[in-house]
């Protein structure tokens, strides 16, 4: 069970979950100092080690739309917070596959900050309200990166297949 | 099997027959293209071949382009010191696409990779960049990712796992007004499929508006056809496409255009009267908050722009400087114009616009990014508001969340530059033809 930290709405950019500003910084040990970082409060309280890792942030449709940027998703990781959204951008989608980022889909999700979330199997379970709601399942052509353990560990073992031949 | 354009480019670059929506691929990959962010692409990259006892090479240098244009000339040491790992890369692993801060061959890489015809009809392109749909425009499915996926392909040389994308095929008919552009078409565009409408899809563009309209123009719609969350946008290959590779880009080798299939099975189908347009605005913070100018004509604007990889070209700055030409960008208006490339402003050095500009007032910076994405220079104070010719207006784009960014054609931005507030260009001398 895990607890919801932040909710947003709709159309949640790339700038707002990591600023352009930021954007020289790219490691993944460095960038989680500046998620949501125009969201203050927020980010104090990640800063300071007060969100445990598990905790959940949910939001509107295309969450992470715009800029290609990783550091969007390497800044989220980096605290292993859990991204429950109507919808997801494409690129930020593939970006937390390949980075392991864990995105569940939950096109009727209603949750308030404080509610205590459970994913299970197909759905996720709104124990504050007692609501249930769909989860949508990872396309088929992404499972592999994500049972790989990622994309880096994914492609070294394609390399190593290729070079064997 | 009747196919679209992506379907027909994917089932060659895949090795089949036939290619159909939703099927998953595993494309060869004709061109990749990296900015600033290949400072990550390369720890991933050197991150896949660990443990491997193998050496970190490319898999097709010939391949790659790396053109630096975020945040140049640096602004700290810290991009100096990405900036400087980049070329110690690029020099190492023998990449000859390679665009560093200069003011003869340097630019924007969405203007660089057209300009030096680095992208041909029917390629698959990828960029760590999202902006990577403008390629499109000259027939290309090109598409942006992250820079762990780059690493990916730099290893490979395949795009991994490729979902086969539906086509909405868009259908732009009649003749646009006098200033009303490109970009309005793209803005009117977005604010009805909505900035997640496409998600997944790719925009394929028809009809007689497009096929009357030049290069330039036609990398505005794919430009941005991302914010409508399209993976990528595409005009298929024409005449004009060859025109514009063979004159303007130096391309001598074979050239083969990609066109659908007549019943190629589209998701749907969305028109739109180019003849009917007025000059269109994308109001903060979303980019699908458009309106027509009478909407929001006379806000107050405190920063102006005319640049970026949607209107950077030399068309964009030839419109801009036939309204400023003579007359004075208005008290209390900073005024920034940022060419696409080195080659665009040496042209439009040579065609009298930059001296347009800066008599006027307007500072004329050097080709890059610019303040677009807020992490270089021309940012905005608590509460002010630009109007820029860019392409994304989210919240804190151009470094501070509580300023505001208004989107417009080069022909808005003029116009209001010389007012101050948003201004129908249709309205100001030197305006209308």
């Amino acid at each position: 069970m895990s607890t919801v930290v932040l909710t947003v709405g709709d159309d949640v950019s790339t700038d707002v979950i990591y600023p352009g500003r930021y954007m020289a910084t790219v490691l993944p040990t460095e960038t989680p100092q500046y998620a949501f970082a125009d969201a203050t409060e927020f980010n104090a309280k990640l800063k300071a080690k007060q969100v445990p890792a598990g905790s959940v942030v949910v939001a509107g449709k295309n969450f992470g739309c715009g800029s290609s940027r990783e550091q969007a998703v390497s800044t989220l990781k980096g605290h292993e917070l859990v991204i429950v959204a109507k919808g997801f951008a494409r690129i930020f989608f593939q970006n937390s596959v390949n980075l392991g980022l864990r995105l569940v889909e939950a096109p009727d999700i209603v949750a308030k900050d404080g509610d205590e979330l459970e994913v299970v199997v197909g759905e996720v379970v709104n124990k504050t309200t007692g609501k249930c709601f769909k989860v949508l399942p990872i396309p088929a052509a992404r499972r592999a990166v994500m049972e790989a353990g990622g994309l880096i560990a994914y492609t070294r073992q394609r390399l190593l297949e290729k070079a064997k031949r | 099997m009747a196919m679209t354009v992506v379907e027909k480019i994917l089932a060659r670059a895949s090795g089949r027959a036939s290619g159909k929506a939703g099927e998953v691929v595993e494309p060869a990959v004709d061109l990749v293209m990296s900015h600033e962010n290949a400072a990550l692409v390369i720890n991933q990259f050197l991150e896949i071949f660990k443990g491997t006892g193998m050496e970190a090479r490319i898999w097709d240098p010939s391949k790659v382009a790396i053109i630096f244009d975020h945040r140049v000339p640096a602004e700290s040491p810290k991009t100096a010191t990405n900036h400087k790992r980049v070329r110690e890369f690029v020099a190492k692993q023998g990449i000859a696409k390679f665009h560093d801060i200069r003011g003869d061959l340097g630019g924007i890489c969405h203007q660089i990779l057209p300009e030096n015809g680095y992208v041909r009809p029917g390629a698959v392109v990828l960029g760590t960049d999202s902006h990577t749909t403008s390629h499109g425009a000259l027939g290309a499915f090109a598409f942006g990712i992250g820079a762990t996926e780059m690493a990916s392909v730099w290893t490979l040389g395949v795009a991994l796992n490729i979902e086969v994308p539906q086509t909405i095929r868009v259908v732009v008919k009649g003749k646009l007004p006098d200033l009303v552009s490109p970009k309005d078409v793209i803005l009117h565009i977005v604010g009805r499929l909505t900035a997640e409408g496409a998600n997944f899809r790719v925009l394929e563009f028809h009809g007689d508006t497009i096929q009357a309209m030049n290069t330039s123009g036609r990398l505005v719609l794919c430009n941005m056809s991302v914010e409508a969350g399209a993976t990528s946008g595409i005009v298929p290959a024409d005449e004009e496409t060859l025109r514009y590779l063979r004159e303007e880009a130096g391309v001598t080798d074979p050239l083969t255009p990609v066109t659908p299939d007549r019943d190629a099975v589209y998701e749907r189908v969305i028109e739109v009267d180019a003849a009917k347009l007025e000059p269109q605005i994308a109001c903060p913070h979303t980019v699908d908050n458009v309106k027509p100018i009478g909407a929001v004509a006379g806000t107050k604007v405190h920063q102006i722009v005319i640049g970026s990889c949607t209107n950077g070209r030399l068309d964009d700055l030839e419109v801009a400087a036939r309204i400023l030409k003579g007359k004075k960008v208005a008290k209390d208006v900073r005024m920034l114009v940022f060419p696409a490339s080195g080659r665009i402003y040496a042209q439009a050095l040579l065609k009298g616009f930059v001296g347009d500009f800066v008599q006027a007032g307007a500072v004329v910076m050097n080709p890059g990014c610019g303040p677009c994405l807020g992490v270089h220079e021309g940012a905005l104070g608590d509460g002010e508001t630009a109007l820029s010719t860019t392409n994304r207006n989210f919240k804190g784009r151009m470094g501070n969340p509580t300023a505001e960014v208004y989107l417009c054609s080069p022909a808005v931005a003029a116009a209001s530059a010389l007012t101050g507030t948003i201004t129908d260009p249709r309205t100001v001398a030197g305006g209308a033809r």
